[in-house]
């Protein structure tokens, strides 16, 4: 079977043989969570309780704020210590419930009336998948709800399920795919459902062609549902590029993909769709890899949202003295973090932990003009330019010629011999230019 | 707009904060000039084979001279001094290989201080210079010692019927068509490091292998000259040379895959590559068939890199998704 792909693009060191033979464990409740109010796309939830209340697993503490938000439950047992400013791993503080577990009430359990997947209607799929607080487990966190409500203008034909993990170390979806293969078809066939789409593909990277058999076996005979090997090839995975290896279309600059209808979902969250629905649980843990060589066991696990990630470390038997970079998220899109008391969100796939002999950090030069990111990135863009422009406070010029198109996939940086940091740079210039027009819309 | 409280981290770490992406490839700018220096080893070799091992001193001389002037004008602009990132010596290399055996040592220094300091740092050092160095320095040299810079050595191990004029002035001015098996092999007149298509082609497809030489360069070039050197060889071949001959001839080859390939003259974009490669070889053969020079490779390549730039402008990879109409 050959494999489908996209233009351009990389292939780093994969690193996923340190965590990819090893099943998922679940972590134990911490002494302490601490749930950021915002885990997702768009407005911060709002809170449904105050110092010193009770609360149980999986009860609902947050209440989302407009359509583009999403509630959050608790996931442990215990009482609620405070709300206010507490570190998250975006960066930058964020308003957010810090509970303390209790020790001896661990069977206590809020879940909702599990719901037969024959007879569900799609109202019921998408009220469910909205009040289980489900956001893309893809990184984005896209509320999902909102993403099984397209407007009625919006001809949805394919479901795609997001089998990539073309970011490196990552086996969080891999291990999904091969430990619960009928729970990730019951998602797609439930997402499939909710939509009203009678075709869906799962598409994998050719390097996990352990998955690729497993699946392929088991949807023989599900109508309209195929799994397609895809190249393994970073960023195989944006939506842009799956979108593109599975059907061919091109989303346009500005647009999504149900502009081409397509829909696209993540492994993990297809996976906590069908939790919700069939086994009425709420999203309260995250399944996230923890990886890299600077961390002594290197793991797959089922954590309670909220967890520190330093409780996570020590579970893994903490760091190695050559350690440099701890990372949540993948290396090529992830947060390098300041503040190990950062908890792990919803979206959290992966904590890794890097030395020195990963990350290969030489000294930057000027551009060499050497054409390699040009050639690399994915969408076509010029990001030495980009980037020049940016220097050069050239906003307009960086605009005309697609700043704000880039995502941030790090392909341009990744591959650049002089090693300047030209996602740092496009950043910043597209800040500037969105800042630039919105000024425009203003005046 | 988000406000932004800070909070005194409880745990504090000082791991390293840089921004994705984390893992980086394996090249950075010394590595690659210094492994573009070490696929120049077969034409070294070739070189010191058929003109004797005391050519050895030129390339000597054009490196050492080459890295002393970068150091002295980045002392003098108070720049830091950074000598062994391997772009001055592949400078300096590439020039001496573009000169004939047993070249006058005081002049190759003379051609490395300017193709250091006219051909890269005049223009701010590395990565803003618009033409290629060596070459640069090269065309002073042949402004400067025309007489020199034409004088042919017979190389070691010839054929009877070789003479020490290079294959292309043969052809030229004697139409003596020389045999392609020597051209691949090199022991014939011509330029230090360019006589043997063999040695050539070792170190350029190592290059393009590892991905530091964008293919399309060398192989636009490469068709350009079946086209245009075709053309003209279909016209009349008795005038003409075939376009093999062109190609394993005179500094071509070692033209497409070191000289033309030079990242910082080149141009970035695919397309740009194609152009840039197709007019190489159009001007090659105007300068070939057409001038008073046998060889024009120098020439040509210099001329198209004043129009990188305006490739680069004209260009420009069209964006993921633009202008193409979305089927429903």
């Amino acid at each position: 079977m050959s494999s489908k792909t996209f233009r351009g693009g990389v292939h780093p060191k994969e690193y996923k043989e340190l965590t990819e033979h090893l099943p998922f464990e679940y972590f134990p409740a911490p002494d302490e969570i601490i749930l950021p109010l915002s885990q997702h796309l768009g407005k911060e939830a709002k809170p449904l309780v105050k110092k010193g209340d009770e609360v149980i697993l999986g009860q609902l503490v947050a209440q989302p704020d407009g359509f583009i938000s999403a509630p959050i439950h608790s996931s442990v047992n215990g009482k609620v210590l405070s709300i206010g400013k507490e570190v998250t791993p975006l960066g930058f503080p964020k308003d957010s419930i810090v509970i303390k577990a209790s020790e001896n009430s661990v069977d206590k359990k809020f879940s909702f009336v599990p719901l037969d997947p024959e007879t569900v209607t799609p109202d019921e799929i998408r009220q469910r998948v909205a009040e289980a607080g489900i956001v893309g487990q893809g990184g984005a966190a896209f509320p999902t709800y909102v993403k099984l409500t397209p407007p009625k203008d919006k001809l949805i034909d394919v479901v795609i399920i997001n089998g990539c993990e073309c970011e490196p170390y990552l086996t969080r979806d891999y291990r999904f795919m091969i430990e619960r293969p009928d729970d990730l078809i019951s998602g797609l066939k439930l997402i499939m459902k909710a939509l009203g789409v009678k075709r869906g593909v799962i598409g994998i990277e050719d390097n996990k062609p352990e998955a690729i058999k497993i699946l392929s076996h088991k949807v023989e005979y599900e109508e309209g549902i195929e799994v397609v090997s895809l190249k393994t090839k970073y960023p195989q995975g944006a939506e842009k590029m799956l979108i593109k290896a599975v059907t061919g279309k091109e989303v346009p600059p500005g647009k999504l993909p149900m502009d081409v209808g397509a829909v696209i979902q993540n492994i993990g969250t297809a996976i906590a769709i069908h939790d919700a629905v069939v086994k009425g649980e709420p999203l309260t843990h995250a399944a996230l890899t923890v990886s890299g060589l600077g961390i002594r066991q290197p793991k797959n696990l089922y954590v309670p949202v909220g967890t520190p990630i330093q409780n996570i470390i020590e579970f893994c038997g903490g760091v190695t003295e050559d350690a440099v970079k701890i990372i949540v998220g993948g290396p090529m899109m992830g947060i390098a973090q300041y503040d190990l008391q950062a908890p792990v969100m919803k979206a959290t796939s992966g904590i890794l932990i890097l030395t020195k002999k990963e990350v290969t950090e030489s000294e930057e030069t000027p551009c060499l003009r050497c054409g390699q990111c040009v050639d690399a990135c994915p969408l076509n863009l010029m990001p030495t330019k980009l980037a020049r422009y940016t220097q050069l406070k050239r906003y307009e010029d960086a605009e005309g010629i697609g700043i704000t198109v880039c995502m941030e996939c790090g392909t341009c940086a990744f591959t650049c011999p002089a090693n300047i940091p030209l996602v740092q740079w496009i950043r910043l210039g597209k800040q500037k230019v969105l800042q630039m027009q919105k000024e425009r819309t203003e005046n | 707009m988000e406000t932004v409280t800070t909070i005194e981290p409880k745990q504090k770490v000082y791991f390293d904060l840089t921004i994705s992406p984390h893992l980086h490839s394996q090249w950075s700018t010394a590595k690659v000039m210094w492994f573009v220096n070490l696929t120049l080893v077969p034409c070294i070799a070739s070189a010191l084979i058929f003109f004797g091992i005391q050519q050895i001193l030129i390339m000597l001389v054009a490196v050492l001279f080459a890295v002393g002037t970068e150091a002295a004008i980045q002392a003098i602009r108070k720049k830091k001094v950074i000598l062994f990132d391997g772009s001055a010596a592949l400078t300096g290399l590439l020039l001496s290989l573009t000169l004939p055996p047993n070249f006058s040592l005081s002049a190759t220094a003379i051609g490395s201080v300017v193709a250091i300091g006219l051909g890269k740092q005049i223009f701010g050092g590395i990565g803003y210079n618009i033409f290629n160095p060596a070459l640069v320095g090269r065309a002073f040299l042949q402004a400067a010692f025309p007489v020199q810079i034409t004088t042919w050595t017979k190389p070691n191990y010839a054929v009877d019927s070789i003479t020490s004029a290079t294959p292309l002035a043969a052809f030229k001015f004697d139409k003596l068509l020389t045999e392609t098996y020597s051209l691949a092999f090199g022991n014939v007149g011509g330029s230090l490091g360019e006589t043997s298509a063999i040695a050539v082609l070792i170190g350029g497809i190592f290059l393009i292998a590892v991905g530091i030489v964008n293919w399309r360069i060398p192989v636009s070039m490469i068709i350009g000259m079946f086209v245009f050197g075709g053309a003209l060889w279909i016209i009349n071949p008795q005038q003409y040379p075939s376009p093999v001959f062109q190609i394993f001839a005179g500094s071509f080859l070692f033209g497409a895959m070191f000289m033309a390939t030079d990242w910082v003259t080149s141009p970035i974009t695919g397309k740009g590559m194609w152009i840039f490669g197709l007019g190489i070889s159009l001007v090659l053969i105007l300068i070939r068939t057409f001038g008073g020079l046998p060889e024009g490779v120098m020439y040509s390549i210099l001329f198209m890199n004043a129009f990188v730039p305006i490739i680069n402008r004209y260009t420009r990879p069209r964006i993921f998704g633009e202008q193409k109409e979305v089927k429903k």
